[in-house]
Protein backbone atom coordinates (compact mmCIF):
# COMPACT_ATOMS: atom_id res chain seq x y z
CA UNK A 1 0.00 0.00 0.00
CA UNK A 2 1.26 3.61 -0.63
CA UNK A 3 1.86 5.28 2.35
CA UNK A 4 3.66 8.53 0.97
CA UNK A 5 1.50 11.04 2.43
CA UNK A 6 0.26 13.31 0.15
CA UNK A 7 0.14 17.03 1.23
CA UNK A 8 -1.69 20.47 0.14
CA UNK A 9 0.00 23.45 0.67
CA UNK A 10 -1.62 26.93 0.00
CA UNK A 11 0.68 28.97 -2.52
CA UNK A 12 2.10 31.74 -0.58
CA UNK A 13 3.65 33.01 2.35
CA UNK A 14 1.59 30.89 4.62
CA UNK A 15 2.67 27.47 2.85
CA UNK A 16 6.16 28.70 2.72
CA UNK A 17 6.46 28.82 6.46
CA UNK A 18 4.29 25.63 6.55
CA UNK A 19 6.77 23.69 4.86
CA UNK A 20 9.61 25.14 6.60
CA UNK A 21 8.31 23.63 9.60
CA UNK A 22 7.57 20.54 7.92
CA UNK A 23 11.09 20.71 6.91
CA UNK A 24 12.32 21.23 10.47
CA UNK A 25 10.46 17.81 11.60
CA UNK A 26 12.19 16.31 8.97
CA UNK A 27 9.39 15.92 5.83
CA UNK A 28 11.94 18.20 3.97
CA UNK A 29 11.92 18.02 -0.58
CA UNK A 30 14.77 19.28 -2.12
CA UNK A 31 14.36 22.22 -4.24
CA UNK A 32 10.31 23.00 -3.23
CA UNK A 33 11.38 26.47 -2.47
CA UNK A 34 13.33 27.45 -5.72
CA UNK A 35 11.35 29.96 -7.82
CA UNK A 36 9.94 26.94 -10.32
CA UNK A 37 6.44 26.61 -11.95
CA UNK A 38 6.83 22.64 -10.96
CA UNK A 39 3.56 22.04 -8.71
CA UNK A 40 4.59 18.50 -7.45
CA UNK A 41 7.43 17.86 -5.42
CA UNK A 42 8.20 14.47 -3.90
CA UNK A 43 11.55 13.46 -1.50
CA UNK A 44 13.86 10.88 -2.32
CA UNK A 45 12.32 7.81 0.11
CA UNK A 46 8.68 8.88 -0.82
CA UNK A 47 7.88 9.45 2.60
CA UNK A 48 5.89 12.71 1.63
CA UNK A 49 4.52 14.61 -1.48
CA UNK A 50 4.10 18.00 -1.72
CA UNK A 51 1.26 20.09 -4.18
CA UNK A 52 1.24 23.82 -4.25
CA UNK A 53 -2.37 25.13 -4.76
CA UNK A 54 -4.77 28.07 -4.84
CA UNK A 55 -5.30 28.29 -0.53
CA UNK A 56 -8.74 27.93 -0.78
CA UNK A 57 -8.86 24.60 -2.77
CA UNK A 58 -6.57 22.79 -0.36
CA UNK A 59 -10.15 21.86 1.29
CA UNK A 60 -10.98 20.68 -1.61
CA UNK A 61 -8.45 18.21 -2.53
CA UNK A 62 -8.56 16.90 0.99
CA UNK A 63 -12.00 16.51 1.07
CA UNK A 64 -11.86 14.55 -2.05
CA UNK A 65 -9.00 12.24 -1.03
CA UNK A 66 -6.37 14.14 -3.49
CA UNK A 67 -4.16 14.94 -0.71
CA UNK A 68 -4.16 13.28 2.45
CA UNK A 69 -3.60 16.41 4.63
CA UNK A 70 -2.87 20.30 4.23
CA UNK A 71 -3.24 23.39 5.92
CA UNK A 72 -6.26 25.86 5.53
CA UNK A 73 -7.52 29.22 7.38
CA UNK A 74 -10.17 28.66 9.62
CA UNK A 75 -12.34 30.88 7.20
CA UNK A 76 -12.12 28.71 4.18
CA UNK A 77 -13.18 26.03 6.31
CA UNK A 78 -16.19 27.88 7.95
CA UNK A 79 -17.09 29.15 4.44
CA UNK A 80 -17.42 26.16 2.63
CA UNK A 81 -17.79 23.73 5.75
CA UNK A 82 -15.79 20.73 4.33
CA UNK A 83 -16.50 17.15 5.41
CA UNK A 84 -12.43 17.03 6.54
CA UNK A 85 -11.01 16.45 10.57
CA UNK A 86 -9.18 19.54 11.73
CA UNK A 87 -6.29 17.73 13.98
CA UNK A 88 -4.54 21.10 14.88
CA UNK A 89 -4.25 24.86 15.17
CA UNK A 90 -1.56 25.80 13.95
CA UNK A 91 -1.58 29.31 15.02
CA UNK A 92 -0.10 30.99 11.72
CA UNK A 93 -1.46 33.59 9.45
CA UNK A 94 -3.73 35.00 12.77
CA UNK A 95 -6.43 37.82 11.40
CA UNK A 96 -9.80 38.37 12.54
CA UNK A 97 -13.44 38.22 10.36
CA UNK A 98 -15.22 41.23 11.22
CA UNK A 99 -17.63 43.42 10.06
CA UNK A 100 -15.99 46.90 8.60
CA UNK A 101 -17.47 50.18 7.67
CA UNK A 102 -17.01 53.78 6.84
CA UNK A 103 -15.51 55.48 10.10
CA UNK A 104 -18.06 56.91 12.54
CA UNK A 105 -20.71 56.16 10.15
CA UNK A 106 -23.67 53.52 11.68
CA UNK A 107 -25.63 52.30 9.14
CA UNK A 108 -29.20 52.73 9.34
CA UNK A 109 -31.48 50.10 10.86
CA UNK A 110 -34.85 50.61 9.24
CA UNK A 111 -34.03 48.34 6.69
CA UNK A 112 -31.81 45.22 5.39
CA UNK A 113 -28.30 45.85 6.24
CA UNK A 114 -26.33 45.39 2.59
CA UNK A 115 -23.07 43.69 3.18
CA UNK A 116 -20.39 43.33 0.02
CA UNK A 117 -18.08 39.93 1.16
CA UNK A 118 -16.54 36.77 -0.43
CA UNK A 119 -17.68 35.17 2.85
CA UNK A 120 -21.53 34.72 2.23
CA UNK A 121 -22.50 31.11 4.74
CA UNK A 122 -20.22 33.09 7.34
CA UNK A 123 -21.81 36.37 6.68
CA UNK A 124 -25.36 34.88 6.43
CA UNK A 125 -24.98 32.41 9.45
CA UNK A 126 -23.39 35.70 11.66
CA UNK A 127 -26.65 37.90 11.11
CA UNK A 128 -28.84 34.45 11.28
CA UNK A 129 -28.12 34.59 14.65
CA UNK A 130 -29.10 38.57 15.09
CA UNK A 131 -31.97 38.07 13.22
CA UNK A 132 -30.87 41.01 11.18
CA UNK A 133 -32.36 40.96 7.60
CA UNK A 134 -29.78 41.29 5.17
CA UNK A 135 -28.78 41.61 1.36
CA UNK A 136 -25.75 40.04 0.31
CA UNK A 137 -23.89 41.22 -2.27
CA UNK A 138 -20.71 39.04 -3.56
CA UNK A 139 -17.23 40.70 -4.62
CA UNK A 140 -14.67 38.30 -5.31
CA UNK A 141 -11.87 40.83 -4.32
CA UNK A 142 -11.16 44.71 -3.39
CA UNK A 143 -14.48 44.62 -0.91
CA UNK A 144 -12.92 47.67 0.83
CA UNK A 145 -14.30 49.71 -2.23
CA UNK A 146 -17.74 48.51 -1.46
CA UNK A 147 -18.74 50.95 1.30
CA UNK A 148 -16.85 54.00 -0.33
CA UNK A 149 -18.64 54.17 -3.49
CA UNK A 150 -22.22 53.61 -1.64
CA UNK A 151 -22.33 49.62 -2.99
CA UNK A 152 -22.94 48.09 0.38
CA UNK A 153 -23.19 49.51 4.37
CA UNK A 154 -20.67 47.09 5.65
CA UNK A 155 -17.79 44.16 4.72
CA UNK A 156 -17.26 41.42 5.90
CA UNK A 157 -13.91 40.60 5.60
CA UNK A 158 -11.07 39.36 6.95
CA UNK A 159 -8.67 41.88 8.63
CA UNK A 160 -5.07 41.30 9.30
CA UNK A 161 -3.35 44.48 11.03
CA UNK A 162 -6.30 47.18 9.75
CA UNK A 163 -3.74 49.63 7.82
CA UNK A 164 -5.87 48.72 4.59
CA UNK A 165 -9.48 50.06 6.23
CA UNK A 166 -7.82 52.74 7.66
CA UNK A 167 -6.57 54.10 4.39
CA UNK A 168 -9.47 53.81 3.17
CA UNK A 169 -11.10 55.74 6.06
CA UNK A 170 -12.62 52.62 7.19
CA UNK A 171 -12.85 50.63 10.72
CA UNK A 172 -14.17 47.59 12.09
CA UNK A 173 -17.72 47.96 13.62
CA UNK A 174 -17.85 43.88 14.81
CA UNK A 175 -15.46 41.05 15.51
CA UNK A 176 -17.03 38.04 14.07
CA UNK A 177 -14.35 35.52 15.00
CA UNK A 178 -9.99 34.54 15.24
CA UNK A 179 -8.87 32.82 12.35
CA UNK A 180 -5.82 31.20 12.18
CA UNK A 181 -4.62 28.46 9.98
CA UNK A 182 -5.56 24.47 10.14
CA UNK A 183 -3.89 21.20 9.74
CA UNK A 184 -6.65 19.07 8.14
CA UNK A 185 -6.65 15.62 6.91
CA UNK A 186 -9.18 13.60 4.80
CA UNK A 187 -11.27 11.31 6.82
CA UNK A 188 -10.03 8.49 4.78
CA UNK A 189 -6.49 9.38 4.74
CA UNK A 190 -6.97 9.22 8.67
CA UNK A 191 -7.86 5.85 8.74
CA UNK A 192 -5.98 4.42 5.91
CA UNK A 193 -2.97 6.24 7.23
CA UNK A 194 -3.59 6.73 10.59
CA UNK A 195 -0.03 6.12 11.77
CA UNK A 196 1.96 8.14 9.12
CA UNK A 197 -0.41 10.92 9.95
CA UNK A 198 -0.76 10.29 13.58
CA UNK A 199 2.90 10.94 13.95
CA UNK A 200 2.88 13.70 11.65
CA UNK A 201 0.60 15.38 13.85
CA UNK A 202 2.40 14.59 17.20
CA UNK A 203 5.76 15.93 15.70
CA UNK A 204 3.78 19.66 14.75
CA UNK A 205 2.16 19.26 18.15
CA UNK A 206 5.39 19.24 20.01
CA UNK A 207 7.05 21.52 17.64
CA UNK A 208 4.22 24.12 17.99
CA UNK A 209 4.50 23.49 21.93
CA UNK A 210 8.28 24.01 22.02
CA UNK A 211 7.83 27.43 20.27
CA UNK A 212 4.96 28.52 22.43
CA UNK A 213 7.72 28.00 25.47
CA UNK A 214 10.39 30.23 23.78
CA UNK A 215 7.96 32.75 22.83
CA UNK A 216 7.22 32.90 26.67
CA UNK A 217 10.92 33.19 27.69
CA UNK B 1 -22.76 -15.62 -18.73
CA UNK B 2 -19.18 -14.48 -19.62
CA UNK B 3 -17.29 -12.93 -16.47
CA UNK B 4 -16.39 -9.29 -18.52
CA UNK B 5 -20.44 -8.91 -18.96
CA UNK B 6 -21.00 -8.12 -15.49
CA UNK B 7 -19.45 -4.87 -14.58
CA UNK B 8 -17.87 -5.07 -11.27
CA UNK B 9 -20.32 -2.83 -9.52
CA UNK B 10 -22.61 -5.56 -10.57
CA UNK B 11 -20.75 -8.07 -9.45
CA UNK B 12 -20.57 -6.51 -6.06
CA UNK B 13 -24.16 -6.33 -5.90
CA UNK B 14 -24.20 -9.87 -7.04
CA UNK B 15 -22.38 -10.86 -4.06
CA UNK B 16 -23.66 -8.91 -1.49
CA UNK B 17 -27.24 -9.96 -2.29
CA UNK B 18 -25.74 -13.62 -2.29
CA UNK B 19 -24.47 -12.84 1.12
CA UNK B 20 -27.77 -11.41 3.09
CA UNK B 21 -29.63 -13.83 1.21
CA UNK B 22 -27.01 -16.80 2.92
CA UNK B 23 -27.87 -15.09 6.13
CA UNK B 24 -31.59 -15.53 5.60
CA UNK B 25 -32.85 -12.10 5.29
CA UNK B 26 -35.07 -11.47 2.30
CA UNK B 27 -35.32 -9.26 -0.42
CA UNK B 28 -37.52 -5.86 0.40
CA UNK B 29 -38.61 -4.39 -3.02
CA UNK B 30 -40.86 -0.96 -3.05
CA UNK B 31 -42.42 1.50 -5.55
CA UNK B 32 -40.53 4.87 -6.25
CA UNK B 33 -42.91 6.56 -4.32
CA UNK B 34 -44.08 7.16 -1.03
CA UNK B 35 -46.35 9.37 0.36
CA UNK B 36 -44.80 12.63 1.13
CA UNK B 37 -46.52 12.74 4.92
CA UNK B 38 -44.51 10.18 5.97
CA UNK B 39 -40.83 11.58 5.23
CA UNK B 40 -42.72 15.07 7.01
CA UNK B 41 -43.60 13.59 9.94
CA UNK B 42 -39.93 12.00 10.45
CA UNK B 43 -37.63 14.42 9.33
CA UNK B 44 -35.60 14.18 11.91
CA UNK B 45 -34.56 10.56 10.51
CA UNK B 46 -33.66 11.61 7.19
CA UNK B 47 -30.30 12.97 5.89
CA UNK B 48 -30.53 16.56 4.99
CA UNK B 49 -31.70 17.36 1.87
CA UNK B 50 -34.82 18.56 0.33
CA UNK B 51 -36.99 15.80 -1.04
CA UNK B 52 -38.04 15.56 -4.15
CA UNK B 53 -41.86 15.74 -4.41
CA UNK B 54 -44.86 15.86 -7.14
CA UNK B 55 -48.63 15.57 -7.20
CA UNK B 56 -50.64 12.53 -8.16
CA UNK B 57 -53.78 12.88 -10.17
CA UNK B 58 -56.08 13.28 -7.04
CA UNK B 59 -53.39 16.25 -6.17
CA UNK B 60 -52.26 14.12 -3.28
CA UNK B 61 -48.65 15.35 -2.60
CA UNK B 62 -45.83 12.25 -3.52
CA UNK B 63 -42.85 11.79 -3.07
CA UNK B 64 -39.77 9.84 -4.56
CA UNK B 65 -38.34 7.44 -2.17
CA UNK B 66 -35.06 9.28 -0.59
CA UNK B 67 -34.50 6.94 2.02
CA UNK B 68 -35.94 3.07 2.07
CA UNK B 69 -35.57 2.25 5.98
CA UNK B 70 -38.46 4.32 6.78
CA UNK B 71 -40.59 2.23 4.17
CA UNK B 72 -39.52 -1.25 5.90
CA UNK B 73 -40.06 0.42 9.26
CA UNK B 74 -43.36 1.75 8.12
CA UNK B 75 -44.36 -1.67 7.32
CA UNK B 76 -43.16 -3.46 10.00
CA UNK B 77 -45.90 -4.94 12.60
CA UNK B 78 -45.40 -4.57 16.57
CA UNK B 79 -43.59 -7.45 18.23
CA UNK B 80 -42.27 -8.62 14.08
CA UNK B 81 -38.85 -9.97 13.66
CA UNK B 82 -37.53 -8.43 10.29
CA UNK B 83 -34.83 -9.17 8.35
CA UNK B 84 -34.57 -7.62 5.27
CA UNK B 85 -32.17 -6.24 2.61
CA UNK B 86 -32.60 -4.24 -0.20
CA UNK B 87 -30.87 -2.99 -3.88
CA UNK B 88 -33.11 0.27 -4.51
CA UNK B 89 -32.58 3.89 -5.64
CA UNK B 90 -33.26 6.63 -3.74
CA UNK B 91 -33.55 10.17 -4.68
CA UNK B 92 -32.10 13.06 -2.96
CA UNK B 93 -31.14 16.70 -3.58
CA UNK B 94 -27.23 16.85 -3.28
CA UNK B 95 -25.42 20.33 -3.60
CA UNK B 96 -28.96 21.89 -5.30
CA UNK B 97 -29.19 18.78 -7.99
CA UNK B 98 -31.50 15.86 -8.43
CA UNK B 99 -29.47 12.98 -7.67
CA UNK B 100 -30.34 9.06 -8.21
CA UNK B 101 -28.46 7.29 -5.29
CA UNK B 102 -28.07 3.40 -5.87
CA UNK B 103 -28.23 1.79 -2.17
CA UNK B 104 -28.04 -1.35 -1.22
CA UNK B 105 -28.72 -1.78 2.71
CA UNK B 106 -30.30 -4.19 4.81
CA UNK B 107 -32.17 -3.94 8.09
CA UNK B 108 -33.14 -6.39 11.20
CA UNK B 109 -35.81 -5.34 13.55
CA UNK B 110 -37.36 -6.72 16.20
CA UNK B 111 -35.96 -8.04 19.24
CA UNK B 112 -32.03 -7.04 19.13
CA UNK B 113 -29.98 -8.84 21.40
CA UNK B 114 -25.91 -8.89 21.20
CA UNK B 115 -26.21 -11.38 18.66
CA UNK B 116 -27.85 -9.95 16.35
CA UNK B 117 -26.11 -6.93 16.83
CA UNK B 118 -22.89 -8.57 16.14
CA UNK B 119 -24.58 -10.57 12.89
CA UNK B 120 -25.22 -7.18 11.32
CA UNK B 121 -21.87 -6.01 12.19
CA UNK B 122 -20.38 -9.05 10.95
CA UNK B 123 -22.62 -8.46 7.29
CA UNK B 124 -21.28 -4.86 7.74
CA UNK B 125 -17.79 -6.20 7.56
CA UNK B 126 -18.58 -8.71 4.82
CA UNK B 127 -19.92 -6.33 2.70
CA UNK B 128 -16.65 -4.04 2.62
CA UNK B 129 -14.65 -7.23 2.07
CA UNK B 130 -16.46 -8.04 -1.20
CA UNK B 131 -16.18 -4.08 -2.23
CA UNK B 132 -12.52 -4.33 -1.38
CA UNK B 133 -9.10 -6.25 0.16
CA UNK B 134 -8.49 -3.12 1.82
CA UNK B 135 -11.04 -1.81 4.09
CA UNK B 136 -11.96 -0.35 7.57
CA UNK B 137 -14.80 -0.76 9.60
CA UNK B 138 -14.70 2.41 12.60
CA UNK B 139 -17.27 1.35 15.65
CA UNK B 140 -18.63 3.80 18.26
CA UNK B 141 -21.10 3.70 21.12
CA UNK B 142 -23.09 6.96 20.94
CA UNK B 143 -24.07 6.49 24.73
CA UNK B 144 -20.35 7.02 25.91
CA UNK B 145 -20.06 10.71 23.82
CA UNK B 146 -23.56 11.36 25.01
CA UNK B 147 -22.96 10.11 28.53
CA UNK B 148 -19.66 12.30 28.63
CA UNK B 149 -21.39 15.27 27.03
CA UNK B 150 -24.36 14.98 30.41
CA UNK B 151 -21.85 15.29 32.64
CA UNK B 152 -21.07 18.64 31.77
CA UNK B 153 -24.77 20.12 32.10
CA UNK B 154 -24.64 22.43 29.12
CA UNK B 155 -27.77 23.63 27.29
CA UNK B 156 -28.88 21.03 24.40
CA UNK B 157 -27.39 23.81 21.48
CA UNK B 158 -24.01 23.94 23.54
CA UNK B 159 -23.81 20.01 24.20
CA UNK B 160 -24.68 20.04 20.14
CA UNK B 161 -21.77 22.58 19.10
CA UNK B 162 -19.21 20.60 20.87
CA UNK B 163 -20.23 17.11 19.68
CA UNK B 164 -19.77 18.79 15.94
CA UNK B 165 -15.92 19.60 17.03
CA UNK B 166 -15.68 15.99 18.25
CA UNK B 167 -17.39 14.97 14.74
CA UNK B 168 -14.26 16.73 13.29
CA UNK B 169 -11.51 15.68 16.28
CA UNK B 170 -11.15 19.40 16.12
CA UNK B 171 -9.40 19.30 19.73
CA UNK B 172 -8.14 23.38 19.23
CA UNK B 173 -11.88 24.74 18.95
CA UNK B 174 -13.35 22.30 21.21
CA UNK B 175 -11.22 22.96 24.50
CA UNK B 176 -11.64 27.28 23.42
CA UNK B 177 -15.81 26.01 23.48
CA UNK B 178 -15.73 24.81 26.89
CA UNK B 179 -13.57 27.15 28.15
CA UNK B 180 -16.47 29.58 26.97
CA UNK B 181 -19.03 27.27 28.32
CA UNK B 182 -17.21 27.22 31.47
CA UNK B 183 -16.80 23.18 31.10
CA UNK B 184 -14.46 22.09 34.03
CA UNK B 185 -10.45 21.47 32.84
CA UNK B 186 -10.61 18.13 33.93
CA UNK B 187 -14.30 17.29 32.08
CA UNK B 188 -12.34 19.46 28.79
CA UNK B 189 -9.63 17.45 28.85
CA UNK B 190 -11.59 14.27 28.80
CA UNK B 191 -13.75 15.63 25.59
CA UNK B 192 -10.92 16.37 23.71
CA UNK B 193 -8.99 12.99 24.57
CA UNK B 194 -12.29 11.45 23.37
CA UNK B 195 -12.19 13.18 19.94
CA UNK B 196 -8.84 11.77 19.34
CA UNK B 197 -9.05 8.01 20.41
CA UNK B 198 -8.97 5.82 17.92
CA UNK B 199 -7.44 1.94 17.50
CA UNK B 200 -8.25 -1.40 17.81
CA UNK B 201 -10.88 -2.08 21.07
CA UNK B 202 -7.35 -3.06 22.78
CA UNK B 203 -5.26 -0.21 21.77
CA UNK B 204 -8.12 2.49 23.19
CA UNK B 205 -9.36 0.15 25.94
CA UNK B 206 -7.33 1.28 28.97
CA UNK B 207 -7.60 5.21 28.26
CA UNK B 208 -11.45 4.94 27.46
CA UNK B 209 -12.05 3.28 30.84
CA UNK B 210 -10.23 5.85 32.87
CA UNK B 211 -12.63 8.46 31.19
CA UNK B 212 -15.67 7.03 32.39
CA UNK B 213 -18.16 8.86 34.15
CA UNK B 214 -21.63 7.70 35.23
CA UNK B 215 -23.57 4.50 34.05
CA UNK B 216 -24.35 5.28 30.40
CA UNK B 217 -20.58 5.53 29.34
CA UNK B 218 -19.95 2.26 31.25
CA UNK B 219 -22.84 0.65 29.65
CA UNK B 220 -21.74 1.99 26.22
CA UNK B 221 -18.25 0.78 26.55
CA UNK B 222 -19.12 -2.57 28.15
CA UNK B 223 -21.48 -3.07 25.40
CA UNK B 224 -18.25 -2.39 22.22
CA UNK B 225 -16.06 -5.04 24.63
CA UNK B 226 -18.58 -7.38 24.28
CA UNK B 227 -18.41 -7.33 20.44
CA UNK B 228 -14.92 -7.20 20.08
CA UNK B 229 -15.04 -10.36 23.03
CA UNK B 230 -17.17 -12.20 20.06
CA UNK B 231 -15.35 -11.31 17.07
CA UNK B 232 -11.70 -12.80 18.66
CA UNK B 233 -13.85 -15.91 19.55
CA UNK B 234 -14.80 -16.11 16.00
CA UNK B 235 -11.33 -14.85 14.74
CA UNK B 236 -12.43 -11.95 12.60
CA UNK B 237 -11.71 -9.41 15.16
CA UNK B 238 -9.24 -7.35 12.15
CA UNK B 239 -10.18 -4.46 10.84
CA UNK B 240 -12.30 -3.05 13.10
CA UNK B 241 -11.66 0.39 14.87
CA UNK B 242 -13.26 2.33 18.06
CA UNK B 243 -13.76 5.97 16.87
CA UNK B 244 -16.07 7.99 19.31
CA UNK B 245 -16.14 11.12 16.92
CA UNK B 246 -18.56 8.86 14.32
CA UNK B 247 -21.49 10.91 15.48
CA UNK B 248 -23.22 12.82 12.70
CA UNK B 249 -26.59 11.29 12.71
CA UNK B 250 -26.91 11.89 16.33
CA UNK B 251 -30.39 12.25 15.84
CA UNK B 252 -31.02 8.86 13.82
CA UNK B 253 -29.00 6.47 15.72
CA UNK B 254 -28.33 5.27 18.97
CA UNK B 255 -26.16 3.02 20.88
CA UNK B 256 -24.06 1.07 18.19
CA UNK B 257 -23.09 3.46 15.49
CA UNK B 258 -20.55 2.26 12.29
CA UNK B 259 -18.83 3.19 9.30
CA UNK B 260 -17.39 1.87 6.35
CA UNK B 261 -14.24 2.78 4.50
CA UNK B 262 -12.99 1.58 1.03
CA UNK B 263 -8.96 2.82 0.49
CA UNK B 264 -9.26 5.11 -2.77
CA UNK B 265 -13.08 6.21 -1.71
CA UNK B 266 -12.58 9.63 0.36
CA UNK B 267 -15.77 9.24 2.08
CA UNK B 268 -17.38 6.52 4.36
CA UNK B 269 -19.08 4.44 1.46
CA UNK B 270 -21.19 2.16 4.29
CA UNK B 271 -23.10 3.63 7.44
CA UNK B 272 -25.05 2.13 9.86
CA UNK B 273 -26.29 2.02 13.47
CA UNK B 274 -28.90 1.12 15.84
CA UNK B 275 -32.42 3.31 15.75
CA UNK B 276 -34.50 2.28 18.24
CA UNK B 277 -35.77 5.72 18.26
CA UNK B 278 -37.75 5.55 14.87
CA UNK B 279 -39.84 2.44 15.94
CA UNK B 280 -41.08 4.12 19.10
CA UNK B 281 -41.85 7.44 17.06
CA UNK B 282 -43.99 5.13 14.92
CA UNK B 283 -45.34 3.36 17.28
CA UNK B 284 -43.97 0.26 16.86
CA UNK B 285 -43.95 -0.58 20.86
CA UNK B 286 -41.55 -0.13 23.14
CA UNK B 287 -39.67 -3.41 23.22
CA UNK B 288 -38.94 -3.40 19.63
CA UNK B 289 -35.27 -2.16 18.24
CA UNK B 290 -33.86 -1.97 14.88
CA UNK B 291 -30.03 -1.87 13.30
CA UNK B 292 -29.00 -2.00 10.32
CA UNK B 293 -26.81 -0.25 7.42
CA UNK B 294 -26.77 1.22 3.98
CA UNK B 295 -23.93 1.32 1.33
CA UNK B 296 -23.47 4.00 -0.59
CA UNK B 297 -23.24 2.31 -4.03
CA UNK B 298 -22.75 6.25 -6.05
CA UNK B 299 -19.76 6.73 -4.12
CA UNK B 300 -18.19 3.00 -5.75
CA UNK B 301 -18.37 4.96 -9.37
CA UNK B 302 -15.00 6.14 -9.02
CA UNK B 303 -13.18 2.54 -7.25
CA UNK B 304 -14.78 0.47 -9.98
CA UNK B 305 -14.13 2.75 -12.87
CA UNK B 306 -12.49 -0.61 -14.54
CA UNK B 307 -10.40 1.39 -17.07
CA UNK B 308 -10.20 -1.11 -20.35
CA UNK B 309 -7.80 -0.98 -22.65
CA UNK B 310 -10.33 -1.92 -25.54
CA UNK B 311 -13.93 -0.92 -26.08
CA UNK B 312 -14.14 -4.67 -28.58
CA UNK B 313 -12.00 -7.74 -29.12
CA UNK B 314 -12.72 -7.23 -32.96
CA UNK B 315 -13.54 -4.77 -35.55
CA UNK B 316 -14.90 -5.68 -39.06
CA UNK B 317 -15.46 -3.34 -41.75
CA UNK B 318 -17.20 -4.24 -44.93
CA UNK B 319 -17.35 -3.64 -48.44
CA UNK B 320 -20.80 -2.44 -49.51
CA UNK B 321 -22.09 -5.26 -51.74
CA UNK B 322 -20.71 -8.29 -49.88
CA UNK B 323 -23.07 -11.06 -49.43
CA UNK B 324 -24.50 -9.96 -45.86
CA UNK B 325 -25.17 -13.66 -44.95
CA UNK B 326 -21.87 -14.82 -44.96
CA UNK B 327 -20.65 -11.91 -43.62
CA UNK B 328 -22.95 -12.76 -40.72
CA UNK B 329 -21.11 -16.09 -41.08
CA UNK B 330 -18.08 -14.82 -40.64
CA UNK B 331 -19.00 -12.85 -37.71
CA UNK B 332 -20.35 -15.79 -36.23
CA UNK B 333 -17.05 -17.69 -36.59
CA UNK B 334 -15.15 -14.29 -35.00
CA UNK B 335 -17.60 -14.29 -31.98
CA UNK B 336 -16.27 -18.09 -31.11
CA UNK B 337 -14.41 -18.18 -28.28
CA UNK B 338 -16.12 -15.78 -26.44
CA UNK B 339 -14.46 -12.25 -28.36
CA UNK B 340 -16.78 -9.11 -28.90
CA UNK B 341 -17.46 -8.31 -32.34
CA UNK B 342 -18.22 -4.91 -33.76
CA UNK B 343 -19.59 -4.70 -37.37
CA UNK B 344 -19.23 -1.67 -39.35
CA UNK B 345 -19.27 -0.35 -42.32
CA UNK B 346 -15.78 2.30 -42.20
CA UNK B 347 -12.98 2.48 -39.53
CA UNK B 348 -13.11 5.84 -37.90
CA UNK B 349 -9.73 4.80 -36.28
CA UNK B 350 -11.83 5.73 -32.86
CA UNK B 351 -12.51 2.41 -31.81
CA UNK B 352 -10.02 0.79 -29.33
CA UNK B 353 -9.77 -2.89 -30.45
CA UNK B 354 -7.35 -5.98 -30.32
CA UNK B 355 -7.83 -6.81 -34.38
CA UNK B 356 -8.90 -5.13 -37.24
CA UNK B 357 -10.44 -7.38 -39.72
CA UNK B 358 -12.23 -6.04 -43.46
CA UNK B 359 -14.73 -8.45 -45.42
CA UNK B 360 -14.44 -7.70 -48.87
CA UNK B 361 -14.80 -9.71 -51.97
CA UNK B 362 -12.51 -11.88 -51.61
CA UNK B 363 -13.49 -12.66 -47.88
CA UNK B 364 -11.83 -11.88 -44.71
CA UNK B 365 -8.57 -10.08 -44.23
CA UNK B 366 -6.37 -8.61 -41.58
CA UNK B 367 -6.24 -5.41 -41.85
CA UNK B 368 -3.75 -5.52 -37.86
Amino acid sequence: MDKTINIALPKGRLGEKVYKMLEELGYGCPGILDNSRKLIFEDEAKTVRYFWVKPSDVAIYVEHGAADVGVVGRDILLEYQPDIYELTDLGFGKCRMCVAGIKDVTPSTDRALRIATKFVHIAKKYYAEKGREIEIIKLNGSIELAPILGLSDVIVDIVETGSTLKENNLEVKEEILNISARFIAGKAAYRFKNAEIGVMTEKINSWLAAKEKENEK
Amino acid sequence: MKDTILRNEEKAVFALRTLYENFGYTQYRMSRFEEYDLYQENKQFLAKGEIITFNDRDGKLLALKPDVTLSIVKNARAGEQLREYYNENVYRTVNGEYREIMQVGLECIGDIDLYSTCEVLRLAKKSLEIISDSAILDITNAGFVNGLLAETGLAENEQAQLSACIAQKNPHDLASLCSSFGVSEELSARLVKTASLYGSFAQVEAEAMSMVMNEEMQNALDELRQIDNYFSGIGENSGFNVDFSLMNDMQYYNGIVFRGYVEGVPAGVLSGGRYDRLLGKMGKGSDMGAIGFAIYMNLLDLYFDDRREYDVDILVTYDSGVDMASLSRTVDMLMGGGRTVRVQKQDNGKIRCRERFHFGERGLEIRG
